[in-house]
């Protein structure tokens, strides 16, 4: 067994909220072992009037002054994880700015969350998988070609996704709603072999992600079962040929939400998550069969309309659905209401996930959220730049798993 | 003999003068180590659970943070029984410390609302100070009644 990914935790509040053991299983679960940096009592005033953010609570203090050992490299560490109490203002200051010192002053891969008592080990898994998959692979995301014949499989909350790659090209793809989780992955995987025209023997590599990685991965026997924060970001500069320099990957999901800066192809910061279903692709489902279209018509439909003349704002997707059949009732038109949609969940994207990480430019969205053609020109908008959607952008789990599965094969 | 809640609430120094007079002194007294390996500044030996933010719902709403709940439901109790209180401003982190700055509000704003009697003192800083600092202390705990 490898030696455990040393992830410090940089922390104000866990242990009251009854969650610090969560935090160590969720690591202990991806082979992560948490500690606290070591650090003497007196050098806690020195490092935090030297970082010069005046913070008055002591543990954001000894925070401070941890993240400041950490990158001085007095203490030695292969991630770091930020965590503090959700709805507090000073931390929530703390918890950004020391995610910017690190990233930019350290090659040390930083995730941060604001927790409640109710947070658990399986909320943060994910996000514990792609810290220490940083850590411990940077090699394996470094790759940005792919080798061979190689099958990726992206087993998502809606939906299940299978492509089969050869010698650096899509040859193969399968597509369909997840219902039962190994029934919709062999769906898929037939599918996408059979458009490939090749025989399921020929897969030198397969490489699984999304919700159902394990499961799926262990039934289909796979290289590589690896979370979808770094699996898409890999996905997405490759789809897009931007593989070099900076970008932001925007994955809007069926459940939730990634925003990630990757930097040379390798996640630096990423955000995951979602208030609400409200601010997911969920919301634009029940829109489009609200407004009698299939999802594939709400983002042309979107793109005829002007969202300021709905008011809508889906941070709840109860309220979200009541504003759309208020404003239908008063009479506004299927095309103002579905641009009004698409732009109420780009807000809440905007607004939630990317002011947390620096959005560095190309801005790249994914995933079936990105075929919405009113949702990118919303969150473009928003953003002030123009967004990339690389071709098979709704296939980005299963391109990034196929890509990087590719890597096993040498080890055959 | 009074039950005199401190604060701060992991100050051995201000625990131990107060057993000293004859009193119950109500905190959280640990030793602050020279060295910190814990989550926080001030972790105690206790299991807290998810369910001690919930019992803090009594002195903290829903909407302040889990960790302010989690602390209320350990220092809650005390304050409700307290005959009397301590309260140390601006102390050093070595004399003893809560890690979280909006608990700490709470927590003296809720004594200050207490009727009971309460001796409210800066941290000394300098020896003449530190004398007159020690000297209130004891003259606040000798008009409590206890042991002289």
């Amino acid at each position: 067994m490898t030696a455990p990914v040393r992830i410090a935790q940089l922390s104000c509040g866990p242990e009251y909220s009854g969650v610090q053991q969560e935090i160590n299983e969720a690591a202990k679960a991806v082979n992560g072992e948490i500690f606290f940096p070591d650090i003497a009592l007196k050098d806690i005033m020195q490092n935090f009037n030297e970082f010069g953010l005046d913070v008055r609570s002591p543990d954001l203090k000894l925070t401070i002054a941890r993240a400041k050992a950490l990158v001085d490299g007095r203490v030695d560490a292969d991630a770091v994880f930020i965590a503090t109490c959700f709805r507090c203002a000073e931390a929530a200051i703390v918890r950004n700015e020391l995610r910017r010192y690190i990233h930019t002053s350290s090659k040390l891969p930083v995730v941060s969350y604001s927790f409640t008592e109710r947070t658990t080990a399986g909320t943060l898994l994910t996000r514990m998988e792609a810290l220490t998959t940083i850590a411990r692979r940077r090699a394996l995301l470094a790759r940005e070609t792919q080798q061979g014949i190689t099958l990726g499989v992206d087993s998502g909350s809606s939906t299940t996704k299978a492509v089969v790659m050869k010698d650096n090209k899509i040859v193969g793809t399968g597509w369909q709603p997840t219902t039962e989780v190994l029934k919709s992955a062999h769906d898929v995987i037939e599918h996408a072999i059979k458009e490939a025209g090749i025989k399921r023997k020929e897969v030198e590599a397969v490489g699984t992600t999304g919700y159902g990685r394990f499961l799926v991965g262990k039934e289909i026997n796979a290289d590589l079962i690896q979370e979808e924060l770094t699996v898409n970001s890999k996905g997405a500069v490759y789809l897009a040929d931007k593989q070099h320099g900076p970008a932001t990957v925007i994955d809007i999901g069926g459940m939730d939400n990634k925003a990630i800066t990757v930097q040379d192809g390798i996640p630096g910061t990423f955000t995951m998550g979602g208030i609400c279903a409200g601010a997911s692709g969920r919301f634009l489902e029940m829109t489009a069969k609200r407004l009698g279209v299939d999802i594939t018509e709400l983002g042309p439909l979107a793109m005829k309309g002007f969202s300021e003349q709905v008011p809508m704002n889906s941070y709840c997707i109860v309220f979200g659905t009541q504003s759309l059949v208020n404003a239908l009732a008063a009479g506004s038109t299927r095309e103002d209401v579905a641009a009004a949609a698409c732009h109420s969940v780009a807000e809440q994207v905007f607004e939630q996930q990317l002011q947390e990480i620096d959005i560095k430019e190309p801005v790249i969205m994914v995933g079936g959220t990105s075929l919405i053609e009113g949702l990118v020109h919303a969150m473009g908008g928003l953003l002030q730049t123009k967004i990339l959607v690389p071709k098979y952008s709704q296939y980005i789990g299963a391109v990034g798993s196929s890509l990087l599965a590719s890597g096993f094969i040498k080890d055959k | 003999m009074a039950k005199v809640f401190i604060y701060p609430t992991t100050s051995l120094i201000l625990s131990d003068l107060v057993a000293r007079y004859g009193h119950t002194p109500l905190s959280s007294a640990i030793a602050i180590r020279e060295r910190i390996q814990t989550a926080g500044i001030e972790s105690i030996p206790l299991q807290i659970t998810p369910e001690e933010p919930k019992k803090g719902l009594r002195w903290a709403a829903v909407e302040v943070p889990s960790g302010v709940r989690g602390r209320m439901a350990l220092y809650g109790p005390m304050i409700d029984t307290c005959d009397a209180a301590i309260i140390i401003n601006d102390a050093d982190l070595a004399f003893g410390c809560m890690g979280c700055a909006r608990t700490n509000e709470l927590v003296k704003y809720l004594i200050r609302q207490k009727n009971v009697p309460r001796l409210d003192l800066n941290y000394p800083k300098n020896e003449k100070e530190g004398i007159q600092f020690v000297a209130a202390i004891k003259r606040f705990l000798e008009t409590l009644g206890g042991k002289k």
